[in-house]
């Protein structure tokens, strides 16, 4: 091709309509920022306009403690006997499976021990075989016989009880709530975004006003947890009704079902499978906020965590850390199982209890030989000391091992992707005017979605210079986004091959399936073991706790890439190469969207908890508002989190459900 | 038509649409609308009733059935029949009301059922009504026993009236022994087998059946096919069966209503059809049904001879089908006879062969 042809070409090229329109808009977005930069109120939002909204939200919460009286009683009184409530059974788990009682009888009092670690290990291992077959029973006796063995299991029990209680009036709320929004569409509309909140706002934020109105302790955590764990079961609830088939449904009213018969007996049970998976949700949220709820007094393995990271003592929290996830891990599966269950087939039903429920009466019977055991034996009641393991030494060893031979080796690297990268891109971020970035975020949002989309996201960029909380807010937009593009990095290739590979995929399946067991704080631990505090620790976190979602949506996307494309391709000829980039990646695209859309959910809700590490944004504002118990500026900061979050994900969806449509996949 | 002329002697009196009279109509629609889309009645009554596919496409309306008429009788299988998306699934769920139609008139044992209150309609569909569904619809949590006795579990009949029912009309299907399987260990001809028996737990005056073997392998299809007319030929139930499967039409019903667009086209016997069909759209579904199946004696009888000598008597409904093989046998022509015994025409061997070599061959 000839010079001038090619610069014809270029011509014709950049003369095409949609050349034309890029161009005006960078020239745009060009010209608005040469202007913006010369009117100083554009560039940065001047302090006396912003609005005292945290001011506001205090002093509302003080009149909520002090001042709202519902008549008969305060509202104080109100929450508090909710909590008073709620403590009864919470304390009747803890004295069975951790504490005991103490019955008081005239003047003596008798001491009522708890369930023997014995027995209580025997029972979770005969259910687990109920639910998944000798496998998982072996797995699930291994993660309580750590309890036992490393001397986890006192706190271990505590929380485990606390996750008993949780758990059913979660899901048992989430199920209500998602009732109600599929009963009603009204309802529906106006559920959707208080749950798109509740999931969104990071639960730092609302651990303050939870302190207030049901005060410090265990049940004021457990509240805490079923707000975090309640709205995934609602929405999968509401889904999964949905999704029960239109026949099913014309069948109920045909066979003159009433409301209450059309949901119990037809929509529930049909929907059950999905609603279990609703449970799972439940479980695997409250377990994640064990640590986080021991900050308001949750005691067990999360304050063991705790306060073992605040002394550095990384044996410790190895310990309870692995304590907390070997106990989700074994919830997870063990739900999973009943969940996932051959349904039941057609043999004779006996018809005795005990011939019905093999496993619930063996597991029964153990708990109860033990505990009886126990009052003769007394190992059976706690695990006896001298076979307790403690890895501590261990622990503190390697970390000063690491410390002596890789220090430099550590802090170099450390320095290095610092100073070339994440101080660079902060810089640029922090530097961009608030008004340019309200502007392309909004017309982003023009372009995606049409006018609505536009003001909503406008409204919430904008939200975060209004409230004071812009350069905080700019802050976590950088380390979040660093994150993730990292981990997209890391974690679109590694789909990619498991994809491709079947043995590749089952690897990287149960590699992804545990880490995202994992509580997010546990990512924490070697984190600050290798690299201590600071952005850099943080940023390292969040990418291990966001990789997940890049990796199992990559795999997904390009699994379900229909086998006839496939065939048509390998008939065509396709190269391997050819057939990835050509033919899989660009039908995947949609669906890695969604991935990339859950890695910034799941890096935005880490980013709140590497505060710890100190970090120097949002996060880190909703960790000092804890700390001073100060709600209003929790709750506002928690917004502007949930704002980015919500940004992002109207976004993203946007534009995927869009590409969906253009490729006739949705 | 040819039977018009003896009309006054045949089994079943018919009109052009081949109702027939003096058997009771168990359900009947009347103008019958459904329209989809925003203000769909306003646009409906501004048009007192009436609107082609011009105004609804200006209304941006879209019209799944339109100006419905027709009643099904007491023992009768009222077939419809429409490929996908001419409106027959919609149709059906007018006449039970799950869905409300827009506009138009449902009688079902002559009470009206668009001005039934929520209650009383309970009440119908808890009693009198049965539905079979296309992909069975069954519940995955109940065992087959539990699934057949639902409907009288919801009616709060207790387990010991109700279970020794459901075995009855388990055995009635064919599927005793498989009581306590559950759904998902059935095959399909099998879980549409439950479906039957469980439409048919509370005895209902009217019975729907919603493309019920569409999802099935053709050979169980046809078993199906044959099980229902077995069943049929016990229960004498009204059906109004839905279909997009011309031969099954054929096949199973006294009469059929072909539809298209949202509307009937043509409503007759699967004879009337086949002899007199109303457009070309009914012709090409006619086309290649072969005639002998489909056509009576009397509609291919020329009239007697007096004098002549007849090798035997045959009742004039009687398929070409079935006395072909007699006539084959026979030198001399056999006499058509109606229900008296009174001679009404005759078919000579020439007549049957020349309906069964000849696809295109109308009455003579």
């Amino acid at each position: 091709m000839t010079a001038s042809s090619t610069i014809s070409n270029l011509r014709l090229r950049l003369l095409r309509p949609a050349t034309l329109n890029r161009l005006m808009a960078v020239g745009a977005i060009v010209a608005v920022m040469v202007v913006a930069s010369r009117v100083p109120w554009l560039v940065a939002y001047p302090e006396n306009w912003e609005i005292p909204l945290r001011y506001w939200v205090s002093d509302f919460m003080k009149w909520l403690i002090n001042d709202f009286d519902l008549g008969l009683f305060t509202f104080r009184q109100f929450t508090r006997s909710i909590a008073w409530l709620l403590n009864w059974p919470l304390v009747s788990a803890q004295g069975l499976l951790a504490t005991g009682f103490e019955l008081e009888i005239g003047d003596s009092a008798i001491d009522l021990p708890r369930l023997s670690w014995l027995g209580v290990i025997a029972a979770v291992t005969v259910l687990a075989h109920a639910a998944g077959g000798w496998r998982l029973s072996v797995l699930v006796a291994t993660c309580f016989g750590y309890l036992a063995v490393f001397g986890q299991w006192s706190s271990g029990m505590i929380t485990l009880s606390s996750i008993l209680i949780a758990v059913p009036l979660g899901a048992v709320g989430g199920l209500l709530f998602g009732i109600l929004g599929y009963r009603s569409a009204r309802m529906e509309r106006g559920l959707l975004p208080v749950l798109d909140l509740m999931q969104t706002v990071p639960v730092f934020a609302y651990l303050v006003p939870v302190l207030f109105l049901f005060g410090f302790g265990p049940v004021a955590a457990m509240i805490a947890t079923i707000i975090y764990a309640t709205p995934p079961m609602a929405r999968v609830t509401m889904l999964a009704l949905k999704l029960v088939s239109t026949e099913v449904v014309e069948f109920g009213r045909m066979v003159g079902c009433s409301r209450w018969q059309m949901m119990w007996k037809i929509l529930i049970p049909s929907a059950k499978p999905t609603l279990m998976v609703g449970v799972n949700q439940v479980i695997m949220l409250s377990l994640n906020m064990v640590i986080i709820a021991s900050m308001i007094g949750a005691g067990g393995l999360g304050f063991d965590v705790l306060s073992a990271l605040k002394r550095l003592r990384i044996g410790d929290g190895i310990e309870a850390g692995l304590a907390i996830t070997l106990l989700a891990i074994a919830l997870d599966r063990v739900s999973q199982g009943f969940t996932h269950r051959a349904q039941p087939a057609h043999k004779e039903q006996p018809k005795r209890f005990v011939a019905r429920n093999p496993h619930l009466v063996m597991a029964l019977a153990a708990i109860v030989l033990a505990t009886l055991g126990a009052l003769f034996i007394r190992g059976l009641e706690a695990f006896p000391e001298s076979p307790r393991i403690s890895t501590n030494e261990f622990w503190s060893g390697l970390v000063t091992w690491i410390n002596v031979n890789f220090f430099d080796q550590l802090d170099a690297f450390k320095n290095f992707l610092l100073l070339n990268f994440l101080i660079p891109v902060k810089r640029f971020m922090l530097s961009l005017p608030w008004s340019v970035v309200v502007g392309l975020v909004a017309l982003t949002g023009y372009r995606l979605g049409g006018w609505r989309l536009a003001l909503a996201v406008g409204c919430y960029v904008a939200f975060m210079a209004v409230t004071g909380n812009w350069e905080k807010s700019m802050s976590s937009v950088y380390l979040c986004g660093v994150s993730v593009i990292i981990a997209c990095l890391i974690g679109i290739p590694i789909g990619v091959v498991a994809a491709r590979r079947e043995r590749a995929h089952r690897v990287v399946q149960v590699c992804i399936d545990t880490l995202q067991t994992l509580p997010s704080f546990v990512y924490l631990i070697p984190v600050v073991i290798l690299f201590r505090v600071g952005d850099f620790s943080a940023m390292i976190a969040v990418v291990a706790y966001a990789l997940t979602p890049a990796i199992r949506y990559t795999d997904h996307g390009i699994r379900q890439v229909p086998a006839p494309l496939i065939e048509a391709a390998t008939a065509a000829g396709c190269s391997q190469r050819q057939m990835l980039w050509k033919v899989q990646l660009p039908i995947a695209v949609p669906e890695i969207m969604l991935g990339i859309n859950q890695t910034i959910m799941m890096a935005l809700s880490m980013l709140v908890i590497t505060a710890l590490v100190g970090t120097r944004e949002l996060g880190q504002e909703v960790y000092i508002a804890l700390t001073k118990a100060d709600t209003g500026r929790g709750i506002v900061a928690g917004l502007c989190v949930a704002f980015i979050a919500m940004t992002s994900d109207r976004l993203i969806s946007a534009w995927s459900a869009r590409r969906k449509r253009q490729l006739g996949l949705a | 038509m040819s039977t018009a002329e003896s009309a006054g002697a045949a089994h079943r009196t018919q009109d052009a649409t081949g109702e027939p009279a003096g058997e009771g109509v168990t359900i009947a629609c009347r103008n019958v609308w459904k329209i989809f889309g925003e203000g769909a009645e306003r646009v409906l009554s501004r048009a007192n009733g009436a609107l082609d596919d011009e105004q609804l496409r200006e209304a941006g309306l879209i019209g799944a059935v339109r100006d419905v008429t027709f009643s099904a009788h007491q023992g009768e299988i009222f077939v419809i029949m429409g490929l996908s998306g001419s409106g027959k699934s919609t149709l059906v769920r007018c006449l039970s009301r799950l869905i409300e139609p827009t506009a138009g008139q449902v009688l079902f044992e002559g009470q009206d059922l668009l001005a039934a209150s929520e209650k009383v309609l309970i009440e119908i569909r808890r009693h009198k009504m049965g539905m079979v569904f296309q992909h069975f619809a069954l519940l995955p949590h109940l065992t087959v026993l539990d699934n057949v006795a639902f409907p009288l579990e919801v009616q709060g009949v207790d387990r010991g009236r109700r279970v020794p029912r459901a075995r009855e009309l388990i055995e009635l299907v064919g599927l005793e022994g498989r009581e306590d399987y559950y759904p998902r260990e059935l095959s399909g001809g099998q879980q549409q087998r439950v479906g039957i028996a469980r439409s048919l737990a509370v005895e209902p005056e009217i019975w729907f059946l919603d493309e019920p073997f569409s999802a099935l392998d053709p050979l169980i299809r046809r078993e199906m096919q044959d099980e229902f007319l077995r069943l049929q030929g016990v229960l004498h139930k009204t059906i109004v069966f839905i279909t997009h499967d011309f031969d099954e039409a054929i096949r199973l019903a006294d009469r059929i209503a072909i539809m298209k667009d949202g509307g009937i086209i043509q409503i007759g016997t699967p004879e009337a059809l086949v002899l007199d069909p109303a457009n070309e759209y009914v012709a090409e579904f006619t086309r290649d049904i072969p005639r002998a199946k489909v056509l009576s004696a009397r509609a291919v009888m020329l009239p007697a001879v007096a004098g002549e000598q007849f090798a035997g008597e045959i009742p004039g409904e009687t398929r070409i089908e079935q006395l072909a093989g007699r006539i084959v046998d026979c030198e001399k022509p056999l006499a058509v006879v109606d229900r008296n015994g009174g001679v009404v025409g005759q078919i000579s061997r020439d007549s049957v062969l020349r309906v069964m070599v000849s696809a295109d061959d109308r009455a003579p």
